[in-house]
This record gives C-alpha cells, sequence and structure tokens, in this order.
C-alpha cells in the first residue's frame, strides 16, 4: 500500500492506494466522495470523468495515481457551488445546458480548460475544442450556448 | 476464495418473516437516506391511485411534496409535474418537491416510456391536486366563515375573492392526510387563466448537475457495500467450464462468486473489483448461435414468420397497384441500434436475511422492476422496494434492470449489500437492443399525382408476451419469463396523406438475434423514415416541391400549420428535389423535409434540414435544423425545447453512425469506437419552434421530434446528390458508394 499526496482542489491531500496503477477516478469518487466525476467508459473515450490537472484537462479513467502524484487537482466540486457557481457553471445553468446530466462534470471541466487556452473563442472553435467529450442526450447546441456564454462572462 | 455454488432451491428460499418498515424523508439528501433509517413520516402512506394523498402531502410550512410513478430521466418531467399540480393548487412550483419511482411511496402509475410522463403521470397528479384544491377550498371556508365558492388560493394560501385576510395551507392541512378518493370530476383550472403551466421555469436539477452534487445511483453508497463486477461470457449462449481463481490472487480482498454460469468479483475497494474482474481467467463453452449482422437485412426478409398481421387495410391497395399511371417501390432498412447510455448502468441492492429487499436503480420502470425481480428471486414483492435515483440517460430500458438484477443475486448470495457497476463493453455490449427493421414500400399515383395505392410490409421481431428475462437469473439457472418487448413497433407504417387505398402488413418474425428492448420511438423512428423517405420519392417521380406535395395531401389544420412553420422558419425555397444547383464549392448541398403525426394520433411535428455532403469523402454535414412541434399544451417551453432539440441531435446520430455489429458469437460493438455517436464538431444549428395549443391535450415529447430525422436527412441527402439512402446508417462508405452507383442504395 503506498501513499500519494497530490492538491486537490486547492488543499494538500494523501489517498493510499495498493495499486500505483490505479486511475485517479476511483480514488476521487470513493476517498474523497467527489462524485461530481463520473465513470463512463474507463477508455479515455468520452470525457465523462475530466477533471483538471495543473491547470489542463485530463481523462481521470485513465489517469494512474502515480501520474497524478504531486499534482494539483481539480474537479466539478472545486469550481464553485450551487449558490455560488463559477462562470463556465453559471453558464451552463443559465442555458439549461443538460438533460440527464450525466456528461455535463466533464463537459463543464473540459470546457473551463479550453476557455483558459481560447479565452474568446467562435462557435466552430468551441466544437472543436469539445471534440473529445461525448453527449449522449443531444444537449449540443445547449452546451455550445453555455460555452459562448461563459466566454463573455 | 470462490463461493460454493448454490443450489436453485437456496437462492429462492426466503428468510424469515420480519417486516422492515421503511421510513423516508424527501427533504435528506438522497445518500445519506440509509445512514438514517429513523428519519422522516412517511411510512404506511398510501400508494393507492385511487387516493389524493398518494400522489401529494402539503406540509405545514406551506411546501409541498408530490409523489410520482412517472421518472424523471433527464426529461424535465420533475419541474413540468410540479408546474401542473402548483397551477391546480395555487401553490409555487418553487415549494414543491417531486419524489419520483420510489416503490415504497409512490403510486405505480406505469413504466416511463411511450411518452406518457406527463400525459398519464402528470395528468394524474393533476387531478390529485385539483381534488386537494376543492378539499382546501372547503377547509378555508370553514376556517375564514365565508362559502367557498367565494375563495380562492393564491400564493400558498386560500384568500377571499374579494380580497381579505386569508389562511395558509399549511396552517389547514399541514401533514394531515386528506383521506379523499381523487374525484375525477373535480374542475381543472381554465388554461386561459394558466399562471404557473406555460411558463419556462429553471429545472431544479439543474444547478447541482452542474456543480457535480446531483446524486445518481452511481454515486450511492450503504455501509459495508460491496463493489461487484459481473464477468460476461465471451459468447452470449456459452457456459462456463471453470474458473482459475488463483488468477486475482494477488488483488486485496477480492471474492469470486459463481452461481452455475453467473461469474462476479466483489470486493469492498471497487478498483479491486475492477482489477479482479479484468484478471480473472475464465473458460467458457463455444457457442455461436448467431448469423452475424453482415446480411442481417437478406436475414430478416428470409426469416421464419410467427403470423402475418395488416394492421391497417383501407381499399384494396394491391389492386390499386396496378391502376395507377406512376408505381414505385423501395426498400429500407435500419440496423440494431444500442441504448448507449453514456454512463454504464448501475444498481445497489440489500437483500436482507428476513427476505426483504432494497434495491436502488434508475430503472424507467420501478414498479415493474419489482414485480420481476420478486418472481424471478424469490421475495415477496411487499418487501421489496425499489428506489429510483437519476441514472445516464436510457432512452428506454438499458441495461439498468439487468444490473438491479445482478445486485439482488450478489446481495442475496453474499448477505451484504451490494454495487454493480457495468463497464463500458457490458453496457454498449449487453443492453437489450432496439431492432432491426426491414420496411417494402410500394404506392401508384394517377395522372394528376393522386396517391391511389400504398402498401407498407414491414418485417419486425413478434413480441413474445412475458417479462424480459435478466441475464444474472438466466445464468444463475432460476425460471424466468423470456418475453421480447420492444415497443408499440408497427405505428406510422402507412402515409399521413389522402390516399385512396392503403395497406400496411406486418411480417412477425419469430426470432430475434439479440434480446430486445423499447428504444426512443420503438418502430416509429424506422417507419417514419421509410414513409417521409418513400413520400419524397413519390414527391420528386411527381416533380412537385416536397412541401407542396405534403401539404396538398393533408386537411388537418395542426398538420398544415406545422408544415407551413417548419417551412417558413427554415427559410424554404419551393422547388422540386433533386436541387438544379447543388454544388458550393466542393461541396454538394441540399435541403429536406419531412413530416409525421406520431403514432398517427398524437404530436404534429415538421422537420427541414439542410445537408453539404462531400462526394469525395462521403462525410455528411447537418448544418442546420428547423423544427415545428405542436404537442397540444405546453407545461414548459425551455425543458420541452430541451427534449426536442435532444431527439433531434440523437436521431441524426443514430442516422448517421450507429449500428450495433455481432459475428456469430457475440455483439462486437462494445465502445465509442466500435459503437461510435455523433460528436461536436457534427452539431447542426437547431432551431425549434413550438406552436402552443392551450385548448388542445396535453401530448408528451421524449420521442416525437426523433420520427421525421432520419427521411429529413435522407430527403436533404436527394436533393444534394441524387442519391437515395435507405439504408441506416449512412456512414461515408454508404454514401461514397451510392454516389459512385450513380443512382439509388
Amino acid at each position: 500500500m503506498a501513499t500519494y499526496s497530490f492538491r486537490l482542489n486547492g488543499r494538500s491531500v494523501s489517498a493510499d492506494s495498493w495499486d500505483a496503477a490505479q486511475p485517479l477516478l476511483y480514488v476521487l469518487r470513493n476517498q474523497f466522495a467527489l462524485h461530481g466525476v463520473k465513470f463512463g467508459c474507463g477508455l479515455g473515450q468520452c470525457g465523462a470523468c475530466t477533471v483538471l490537472m495543473d491547470g489542463r484537462a485530463v481523462r481521470s479513467c485513465t489517469t494512474p495515481m502515480s501520474l497524478a502524484a504531486g499534482r494539483a487537482i481539480t474537479t466539478i466540486e472545486g469550481l464553485g457551488t450551487a449558490q455560488k457557481p463559477d462562470r463556465v457553471q453559471a453558464a451552463f445553468i443559465a442555458e439549461q445546458a443538460a438533460q440527464c446530466g450525466y456528461c455535463t462534470s466533464g463537459m463543464i471541466m473540459a470546457s473551463a480548460a479550453f476557455l483558459t487556452q481560447t479565452p474568446k473563442p467562435t462557435r466552430d472553435q468551441v466544437k472543436q475544442g469539445l471534440a473529445g467529450n461525448l453527449c449522449r442526450c443531444g444537449t449540443h447546441t445547449r452546451i455550445l450556448r453555455a460555452v459562448l456564454r461563459a466566454s463573455r462572462a | 476464495m470462490i463461493t460454493p455454488i448454490l443450489s436453485r432451491r437456496d437462492l429462492l428460499k426466503t428468510g424469515g418473516a420480519l417486516v422492515v418498515g421503511f421510513a423516508f424523508d424527501a427533504a435528506l439528501p438522497r445518500w445519506t437516506w440509509a445512514q438514517t433509517p429513523a428519519a422522516g413520516g412517511h411510512a404506511g402512506k398510501p400508494l393507492d391511485p385511487s387516493e389524493v394523498d398518494s400522489f401529494l402531502a402539503i406540509h405545514p410550512d406551506g411546501t409541498v411534496t408530490l409523489y410520482s410513478g412517472k421518472v424523471d430521466v433527464g426529461t424535465g418531467l420533475r419541474i413540468a409535474v410540479a408546474q401542473m399540480a402548483a397551477e391546480e393548487l395555487g401553490i409555487q412550483a418553487e415549494r414543491i418537491t417531486v419524489v419520483d419511482g420510489d416503490t415504497g411511496v409512490c403510486p405505480d402509475q406505469g413504466g416511463t416510456g411511450g411518452s406518457t410522463g406527463l400525459t398519464r403521470g402528470g395528468v394524474e397528479v393533476r387531478q390529485a391536486a385539483a381534488t386537494a384544491r376543492q378539499a382546501l377550498l372547503a377547509l378555508g371556508a370553514t376556517r375564514l366563515g365565508r362559502p367557498a365558492a367565494e375563495l380562492t388560493i393564491v400564493d400558498g394560501e386560500v384568500r377571499p375573492l374579494a380580497g381579505g385576510a386569508g389562511v395558509g395551507v399549511g396552517t389547514l392541512i399541514g401533514d394531515r392526510r386528506f383521506s379523499l378518493k381523487v374525484d375525477s370530476k373535480a374542475p381543472i383550472r381554465e388554461p386561459a387563466r394558466y399562471g404557473v403551466v406555460g411558463k419556462p421555469l429553471p429545472r431544479p436539477d439543474m444547478p447541482d448537475k452542474c456543480t457535480g452534487h446531483h446524486v445518481y445511483v452511481h454515486d450511492f453508497t450503504l455501509p459495508g457495500m460491496l463493489h461487484a463486477r459481473v464477468i460476461r461470457p465471451a459468447a452470449i449462449g456459452a457456459k462456463l467450464v471453470s474458473v482459475d481463481d488463483s488468477s486475482v490472487r494477488g488483488i486485496p480482498g477480492v471474492r469470486v462468486v459463481r452461481l452455475e454460469n453467473f461469474l462476479a468479483v466483489v470486493a469492498s475497494d471497487e478498483w479491486a473489483a475492477v482489477s479482479a474482474a479484468r484478471a480473472l481467467k475464465a473458460t467458457w463453452t463455444e457457442w455461436q448461435g448467431l448469423q452475424g449482422s453482415d446480411g442481417l437485412e437478406r436475414w430478416t426478409r428470409a426469416a421464419a414468420l410467427d403470423r402475418d398481421q395488416a394492421v391497417v387495410n383501407r381499399g384494396d391497395a394491391l389492386a390499386a397497384l396496378g391502376g395507377g399511371a406512376k408505381r414505385l417501390s423501395a426498400t429500407y432498412f435500419w440496423p440494431f441500434q444500442s441504448h448507449a447510455s453514456l454512463g454504464p448502468s448501475c444498481a445497489v441492492a440489500d437483500v436482507r436475511g428476513d427476505g426483504s429487499a432494497t434495491i436502488w436503480s434508475a430503472s424507467q420502470g420501478t414498479h415493474g422492476l419489482r414485480s420481476n425481480l420478486s418472481k424471478v428471486f424469490g421475495l415477496s414483492p411487499d418487501k421489496v422496494r425499489v428506489v429510483f435515483l437519476d441514472g445516464s440517460g436510457s432512452y428506454g430500458t438499458n441495461g439498468g434492470d439487468h444490473a438491479a438484477a445482478d445486485a439482488v443475486l450478489l446481495s442475496k448470495t453474499l448477505g451484504q449489500p451490494v454495487r454493480v457497476q457495468w463497464m463500458r463493453q457490458d453496457e454498449t455490449g449487453w443492453d437489450p437492443k432496439g431492432p432491426q427493421q426491414l420496411l417494402d414500400v410500394q404506392a401508384a399515383l394517377d395522372a394528376n399525382g393522386r396517391i391511389v395505392a400504398w402498401d407498407t410490409q414491414m418485417w419486425l421481431p413478434a413480441q413474445a408476451p412475458g417479462g424480459r428475462a435478466l441475464l444474472a437469473a438466466d445464468a444463475a439457472g432460476l425460471p424466468q419469463d423470456h418475453g421480447q418487448g420492444a415497443g408499440l413497433l408497427t405505428q406510422n407504417g402507412d402515409p399521413p396523406y389522402q390516399a385512396d387505398n392503403v395497406r400496411v402488413l406486418v411480417h412477425w418474425v419469430k426470432d430475434t438475434p439479440l434480446q430486445l428492448s423499447n428504444l426512443r420511438a420503438p418502430g416509429k423512428v424506422a417507419n417514419v423514415f421509410a414513409v417521409e423517405s418513400f413520400t419524397d420519392e413519390l414527391a420528386a417521380a411527381a416533380r412537385v416541391d416536397p412541401v407542396a406535395f405534403r401539404l396538398g395531401r393533408l386537411t388537418d389544420q395542426r398538420a398544415i400549420d406545422v408544415l407551413n412553420r417548419a417551412a417558413q422558419t427554415f427559410g424554404w425555397q419551393p422547388r422540386p428535389s433533386p436541387s438544379p444547383q447543388a454544388r458550393q464549392g466542393r461541396m454538394l448541398v441540399g435541403r429536406g423535409i419531412a413530416y409525421v403525426r406520431y403514432k398517427q394520433t398524437e404530436n404534429y411535428v415538421a422537420m427541414a434540414m439542410e445537408v453539404a455532403v462531400d462526394p469525395a469523402s462521403g462525410r455528411i454535414d447537418v448544418r442546420r435544423v428547423a423544427c415545428a412541434h405542436d404537442c397540444g399544451l405546453i407545461v414548459n417551453p425551455d425543458a420541452l425545447k430541451n427534449q426536442i432539440e435532444g431527439s433531434i441531435v440523437q436521431t441524426i446520430s443514430r442516422t448517421l453512425h450507429e449500428e450495433v455489429t455481432f459475428d456469430r458469437s457475440r455483439v462486437t460493438s462494445v465502445d465509442w469506437a466500435s459503437y461510435p455517436i455523433l460528436r461536436f464538431p457534427e452539431a447542426p444549428q437547431v432551431d425549434v419552434v413550438l406552436i402552443d395549443r392551450p385548448d388542445q391535450p396535453l401530448l408528451g415529447a421524449g420521442e416525437a421530434a426523433t420520427a421525421p430525422v432520419a427521411a429529413a436527412l435522407a430527403n436533404a441527402i436527394f436533393d444534394a446528390t441524387g442519391v437515395r439512402l435507405r439504408t441506416v446508417p449512412f456512414t461515408l462508405q454508404r454514401m461514397k458508394a451510392a454516389l459512385s452507383a450513380g443512382s439509388t442504395a
């Protein structure tokens, strides 16, 4: 059993794992009860598990603990709260940009990272920026509106 | 380490007779509920749908809890039902909480399918609320010393119509029972005076969904809960020969559970369970009982039939076919498709030694699931409670009921709460599928372009009655039903247009290669693809504009209105297809239209679409969609638009990309690489126009806009290229092949 220290939503934390290959996803969900991080595929194909690592969007389902150690991890819970959402969350709420919402956390995290890189995107740039995140409910048009709204906030 | 194989008798044996009372408090965060079993005051509340108290409770502070048997699967049902009740009760929708799909506290209103969430679910709640309103007015009359006829309810207060002091509904009834039968004659508020229904109120789930705090079934935990992964066989019908438990010896705390052909691993650490499921070496028998998805259309046409059934037979279509001036025929095919939920199914079960069981599930039919689980696992239904928790969008019956069965079997076997989470390949590979559909359509036009004959023949899987077989029960050798229900598949096989002689003949095919279930707009999705594509073929043959062709054969004003509004919103320029000026640079650009009256009795939907086809690559780009939608009375226009937009985009995905593939042994489309869906770069602009009809009954909206999508797309491709695609999905290869063949594919 090894211990891994990292920063999580602004706090210093450590987690134990019997396997250095254990994906960050399971540690976030089961040791820290950060359930906003969603398991979608475990293959890095869908983006439902997206979190920020040192400010960049990564797939927590394929990020081993050994790689997360020493990094700064931000999850959807670290952005804002229902009472005080950050600008991306606020834009998603304003546009009612979810149906089942299972992809939403990953979508918001990917959007947050994208907007850091591309603060004033066009609609086409947002489409390309979110190409790796899947939404099965077909909420794409609202999500695009929400990201553009956030970019103006 | 392997748990000994149990006999069927052991499995079916129920425990002692002690009944554990359930308690519930809607105000508690759901995932902590199990840790505080003593909380709440809803034990023993009525569940009979004929009782007002089954549907609602008004609390002393004037807040309301509604109990809905229909569930919100990301559709906005909770806000819509709250608005319908708010309107009748005179209480703000914000003060209403909806508890949905918990069999312990919610009445059975049937499964949430077929777009019945509001048409049945909401309407029943509304009638209970209307009955409660009369009771509140009567209580207020006594309290205020005035006749009920002189009172109204505003903002949760019974007040004199003429003004003056009122009394809060919480004071009048607070947490006491109405003890009233739902009065089917209790007056409903007049639509003209609606203040809450029709407003785009925000969905209450949105802030938590956007901040990571909304609780899904995947997030629910119990003390002492084990994580499980089920290992499905390498071939659908394979039997388990042997398991080498030494293959998982290095993984901490893992137990292997084998019950005949049911194989699972459990551990208190989820990653240990996942790792063990991957590492476990098991030997299965060979099995090659499938014919494979290649050539499925040919297989379907040649398959043994259960029976033929004429579902529409007006005039003599066969005789009239020979009499027309122009006769056309075409064949359309729709493949097996997966619900492909983004989050694989999950369930938690706690089966106790006393025979009681609680199951947390995202099932669209929790009451039905309770009956099925009770029957199959030998539990007494009155001791089984299924609690709905949100899941990943399911669009019908995905793998969720199977996951619940896995969890029940494991919890019952191990005597501990068990959480079963399916992996990606389980969900896409093993969810019950929407069936393949083959349609032959022929019609004849007379010299004036009148449709004198129309004949649709459709090959559909015969739907065996009974419950859907649960994978876990079959694997463990438990007796159960083997029903094959996939929804109402035959509707919309006839044209919605004036036609003199019409026949729709169903060839019910005996066998189905894969297990079936209802998948959004079951049957209708392919029937309307065929009927509306073929209508376009008739319009092209008659050299008439596709919108004008349809309008010329419709008399229902609501149908005419949606077609006109869709065309107008789109900026439709009337002319026959194909387009004489399709080329724009290297792309071929065209537009198509399709219309449906869903199930021939429900929503009116018309949809225009612009596509660009790249002839070099075969890539099809849907640029924009304009949809006009009439579902009668609108309860929440924004939640409604969200549903319609989703139906459109999801069905573009189904039409362009989606096909379940299988070989002789198993489904081979098992992840997002082998079962691709639409991605953001392909997302079109979508404009939805809602036509509100407050004087008309409300209709469901989860499915109708799905139905015309594939035909609008195919018709737009024909307009752009002169080539018609009649087999879904419209892959790059299929588009290119059709273009090089130069005519049709």
